[in-house]
């Protein structure tokens, strides 16, 4: 990577930095999940058996792709935008007739030799682009519906055939466009209103269905008692809080349960069941009953309890380097990719892991920053992409590993195993880095 | 239209911080005030494994070892862990149903918790062993533990060494100070019990890192927490394996006992308890399918007479009756009384004597070698008309005084548990039992004399009655253990009762001697004329106690030599009639092994002869009777009904059946209807040796 500083004039530096260092974590925390002090450490790494060994190929292999992509003309990104983005399209349609199953879901392509492309993952990159050459269009008025209907279609198509191939997780990446939206223009109601959804089905969960009710109707006679005068002169207002506390009921009567019971798997119910506390009882679940006749196992929360027993063991400081004995022992399933973050929080406790996010605040800030110096809208709408994109991933990764929201399969950048996650999020951020770097040169 | 939206940059960032303000918070929650993660780590990835020491060793007194360990191996379980587990594949390894799978691990849940190991299946033979060691890997949660188990190379003296076995709630309870855990094992009786404490040494505990699939890993911080199991100490007692192997010989087919000191140190050389059992049956996994039976059986194997029988000591008690009255300058040797074949000074009461040819009470010597009833029926009450303690009450009080001093009427406090002390009763029974102190007198308890009335004692208090005796008035308090293995100071404060002389009262050498000699006139012309040990001079006194349920209880007791004695025997015999008929020949024979080693040929014919006496009571042959039959009964039933299988399975009559563990491996299956021999060569063969031999016996 050092090359580039000397071809390249103007690439950030600080953002390179903090890229490595988190690779450099993420091999080491791989390292600490699989090393088991057998023979010369220096050797496994090399020998491309073990699968720090492999993630180091596979760093090697995006230090060349990031290489190219930063010395490639900024230019061919914009004007690419559109087909990279029917070109992913195409590959997870692919998936559908030449899919591989993976872990229950067929989303993988095989590449053969062993390796596998998630197209979902490379397909955030095409979205981002093709959002931000939608949004900078001199003719997309972004204040308009039918503009802002346009640019929720490019980035919620994705993640329909995502749910469609059992990869739901991923396809809540995709909602982070929703952050770049908010950004570009588009009004806050609908991230309150999401926000508010989320609260309420939280709320569904944590308090018994009728007393919600009546906090319910509670909350809605006190806006009404305290905007009697406005209600008095503006009839329209009693009946948007009437209109409100209606839907609000009927969600948490009705939706709710049918979305746990009719939408979701039973799994998937059972494991939002499980974050809050919660017992899901899957003879309810309707879906799980038409596939099979059979009662449908209940799942427990083994894996994220786990998780936390993994990161609670570490304490303060931490057991030490290749000292945890829940890693040790194999106890956290799917250790290496999704729950990753065990292994640093159980070596390196509380410290370590505070440290660590820190890094990573560091970064989405100085992507912000970044963002923000832009001045061609393509590129400050695809940063900001970049920026949700990846907060999304951290947000929910960790926030599954502590015990905070329901596992949906989501990687850490950067840190988890596996070549696809790691050559998209390069691939998302060099992108930036070479437009950032030519920001003076054009205004787009 | 940037800079229009230019303050929602801020926005954003907010809420990126406030996520991560979330997550720092439940890091903080869970990696800092939540004490519960460190420990389900704990109970996760360290595997405590428990080292079980090797149980010490009890040793005769020519260091043969009364006992071994081999080891043996438990199947454990956790049960939080035994998810997963192929339940079918261990419930037909164990050949047990899934209702009793289910109902041990309910059990273990119950007695250990969910997360802590209990014992599963206790003690699996070779072949379990095998079969599990190859499937272990189907049942996650079970492990293999190895532990040391009892075996009896001499099957010999299984009341005494006693037995142990798992410890339940109860006992746990008790001894919660000194660290038991559920599945350990500690003595449940005999010296096995009382030594617990020695025999037991410390268990070990290691450490282990193990994996997701219980598989170990490695030491947990390279055994820094291990701790390396203590050997119990090895016991050395005074038995003697072959003596007791003799009496124990001699006994059979009887129900008594025999006790054998050495008076010099109190060690006692041999005690039996007949009937007794084979103390291997309740090792390891025998003990399960015994247990029951030995409990139940009526003549009561596991019931250490030795130390729990109380029988009325008969003629066997007149030399202390005779050493009080001397002691109390009430007679002197030569002391004589004319008996014409009974006591008749009482009126009411009349005590009849076994001789009546005049002289044969004329001293205290021909008195003890005839066992003259009336001449220590008429010391006894000199005893307790004594002038000096003024009324009968008191007079009676002095000679329960004596009595306890002799060591009757109290405990010895032999090394083994539930000694019991027998009966020298108070003067209030006596009270009571008349109806005021007034209404009594020697007349009344006259038979107390010659060892009758309500007075008893168990065979190890007339033993070391023999002991005192044989002194000349000391003794050492009886006991198995002469010395502790690397012995501590707590051992021997434990000891020091063992190994300091008690003195009896101060009756002078030459009263003493006076009894000597009546003793030894006993083995020369008396009652016990008959039994003769090649090469040695003992003393001896016979005893016939009355028995109001049926025949007479032979009783014997002597030590020898003559001079210098070193060994001193009671023997009881119950219904074994006179005393010199069954209960001399073997104190006898104990004496005779004790000091020449060996059996004179003559010895080997009496042996013989008295190991084949049969003596048990008919009320407990027809329970056995009774019993067997039952058995029988049952087990033609059962072959019946296998029989009615195969009639009606015609087409396959080959075929084995599930309910066919009667016959015995490897014999053709009898065909058809042919039941009734197979009946009984079924019944034949369940039935033990001893059991076939009684029944035969038992036949006209």
């Amino acid at each position: 990577m050092n090359k580039q500083k000397n071809i390249s004039h103007g690439v950030d530096l600080t953002v390179i930095w903090l890229y490595a260092i988190l690779v450099l974590i993420g091999l080491i925390c791989i390292f600490m999940v699989e090393y088991r002090g057998t023979g010369d450490w220096l050797s496994t790494f090399l020998n491309g058996r073990s699968s720090y060994s492999k993630q180091l190929f596979f760093a090697g292999f995006c230090a060349f792709i990031a290489t190219f992509i930063i010395l490639t003309d900024s230019k061919i990104f914009t004007a690419f935008a559109n087909l990279l983005y029917a070109f992913g399209i195409l590959l997870m349609i692919a998936t559908f007739v030449i899919g591989k199953n993976i872990n229950g879901s067929k989303s993988w392509i095989p590449l053969g030799g062993g390796f596998n492309l998630q197209p979902v993952e490379i397909c955030k990159i095409f979205t981002a682009l093709a959002l931000a050459k939608f949004l900078s269009r001199q003719e997309t008025d972004f204040t308009k519906f039918k503009s802002q209907a346009i640019a929720v279609i490019i980035t919620l198509f994705p993640a329909v055939i995502s749910v469609l191939q059992h990869e739901s997780g991923m396809a809540l990446v995709y909602f982070s466009f929703f952050l770049v939206m908010f950004r570009e223009g588009l009004s806050p109601i609908v991230l309150i209103i999401g926000f508010s959804f989320v609260a309420l089905i939280i709320s569904t969960l944590l308090v018994e269905p009728d007393t919600l009710a009546i906090l319910l109707s509670a909350v809605a006679l006190i806006f009404i008692y305290l905007y009697r005068k406005s209600i008095k002169k503006k009839k329209g207002l009693l009946y948007l809080i009437l209109f409100i506390w209606f839907t609000c009921v009927g969600i948490q009567r009705f939706a709710v349960p049918f979305i746990f019971n009719n939408v979701l798997e039973c799994y998937q119910s059972a494991r939002v069941y499980s974050a809050f506390g919660k017992d899901y009882d899957c003879a309810e679940n309707k879906r799980s009953a038409k596939k099979s006749s059979k009662a449908p196992r209940k799942p427990d929360d083994y894996n994220v309890r786990q998780s936390k027993i993994a990161i609670g063991s570490g304490g303060f400081l931490g057991q030490g380097f290749l000292k945890g004995t829940q890693t040790r022992g194999k106890y956290v399933p799917e250790q290496r990719t999704d729950f990753i973050f065990t292994s640093l929080g159980e070596a390196f406790g509380f410290v370590g892991c505070f440290a660590f996010l820190l890094i990573y605040l560091f970064l989405l800030f100085r992507l912000i920053h970044i963002a923000e110096r832009q001045r061609s809208t393509f590129s400050r709408v695809y940063a900001y992409s970049v920026v949700s994109i990846l907060f999304f991933h951290i947000a929910f990764n960790i926030c599954m590993t502590i015990g905070l929201f329901p596992s949906p399969g989501i990687t850490l950048p950067f840190i988890s195993y596996g070549g696809s996650s790691l050559l998209s999020f390069t691939i998302l951020i060099f992108i930036l880095l070479r437009l950032d770097a030519d920001r003076q040169m054009v205004l787009r | 239209m940037s800079v229009f939206n230019q303050s929602r940059s801020r926005v954003i960032q907010i809420i990126i911080g406030a996520v991560f303000i979330v997550i720092t918070f439940q890091l903080i929650n869970l990696q800092i005030f939540s004490s519960k993660y460190k420990l389900a780590a704990e109970n996760n990835a360290i595997y405590r494994k428990i080292v079980y020491p090797d149980r010490g060793i009890i040793f005769d007194r020519k260091k043969r070892a009364l006992l071994e360990n081999t080891i043996s191996f438990d199947l454990i379980v956790t049960p939080s862990e035994s998810k997963g587990t192929d339940t079918f594949a261990l419930c037909s390894i164990l050949n047990i149903d899934t209702a009793e799978y289910k109902k041990r691990m309910r059990d273990a849940i119950f007695k250990n918790t969910r997360v802590k190991p209990s014992v599963f299946e206790p003690l699996l033979n070779a072949e379990l062993f095998a079969k599990l060691t190859e499937n272990m890997y189907k049942f996650p949660g079970f492990v293999l533990n190895e532990r040391s188990v009892r075996t009896y190379p001499y099957n010999t003296a299984a009341q005494l060494l006693g037995y142990i076995a798992e410890v339940d709630t109860a006992f746990l309870r008790k001894n919660h100070q000194f660290g038991y855990e559920m599945g350990d094992y500690a003595g449940m009786s005999g010296l096995e019990k009382t030594y617990e404490s020695i025999l037991m040494g410390e268990r070990g505990i290691q450490r282990f890192i193990r994996d997701n699939k219980s598989r170990i890993q490695g030491p947990y911080e390279n055994g820094l927490f291990d701790t390396i199991p203590v050997a119990g100490r090895n016991l050395f007692t005074s038995i003697d394996v072959e003596v007791q192997q003799l009496a124990e010989l001699l006994l059979q087919n009887k129900i008594g006992s025999a006790v054998a000191i050495n008076p010099r140190t109190g060690g006692i050389i041999a005690m039996v308890s007949s009937p007794t059992y084979n103390p291997n049956v309740l090792t390891g996994n025998a003990r399960r399918k015994n247990w029951g039976r030995m409990v139940m059986d009526t003549a009561k194997p596991m019931y250490n007479r030795a130390i729990k029988g109380q029988y009325p000591p008969g003629s066997t008690f007149k030399p202390l009756g005779a050493l009080v009255a001397l002691d109390e300058g009430l007679i002197t040797p030569s002391y004589g009384v004319g008996c014409g074949g009974g006591y008749g000074a009482c009126g009411g009461v009349y005590v009849r004597c076994e001789h009546h040819n005049p002289g044969h009470a004329a001293n205290l010597r021909l008195a003890l070698a005839n066992s003259c009833n009336a001449y220590f029926s008429d010391v006894f009450r000199k005893a307790l008309d004594n002038k000096k303690y003024g009324n009968t009450n008191q007079g009676y009080l002095k000679w329960k005084e004596y009595m306890n001093a002799f060591g009757l009427g109290r405990r010895l406090e032999v090394d083994l548990p539930s000694e019991d002390k027998a009966n020298i009763p108070d003067t209030s029974v006596y009270n009571k039992f008349f109806g005021g102190a007034r209404r009594w007198n020697s007349c009344s308890v006259l038979t107390l004399g010659i060892g009758q009335d309500k007075m008893t004692a168990t065979p190890l208090q007339m033993a070391n009655i023999m002991c005192i005796i044989a002194n000349k008035g000391f003794y050492f308090p009886p006991h198995f253990v002469d010395s502790i293995e690397h012995e501590q100071v707590e051992d021997s404060s434990f000891m020091n009762k063992y190994r300091s002389k008690h003195t009896v009262t101060n009756i002078s050498d030459s009263d003493y001697q006076a009894v000597h000699d009546g003793m030894h006139d006993v083995t020369i012309y008396g009652t016990a004329a008959h039994i003769k040990i090649p090469g040695i001079e003992y003393c001896a006194k016979t005893g016939t106690a009355q028995n109001p349920h049926g025949k007479n209880h032979s009783l014997f007791v002597a030590f020898a030599p003559k001079n210098n004695p070193r060994i001193a025997v009671a023997v009881v015999v119950e219904n074994g009639g006179y005393g010199s008929v069954a209960a001399g020949p073997i104190a006898g024979l104990i004496i005779e092994k004790y000091l020449n080693d060996t059996i004179s040929t003559v010895g080997k014919a009496t042996i013989e002869r008295v190991s084949n006496m049969n003596l048990i009571p008919e009320a407990i042959k027809n329970w056995y009777t009774r019993k067997d039959a039952e058995r029988a009964a049952r087990l033609a039933k059962l072959a019946l009904e296998e029989a009615s299988e195969k009639n009606n399975d015609a087409v396959e009559p080959n075929q084995k059946s599930n309910t066919e563990p009667l016959l015995e491996p490897g014999s053709k299956p009898v065909e058809g209807k042919d039941t009734a021999t197979k009946i009984k060569l079924n019944t034949a063969l369940l039935l033990g040796n001893e059991k076939r031999k009684k029944i035969r016996d038992l036949k006209p």
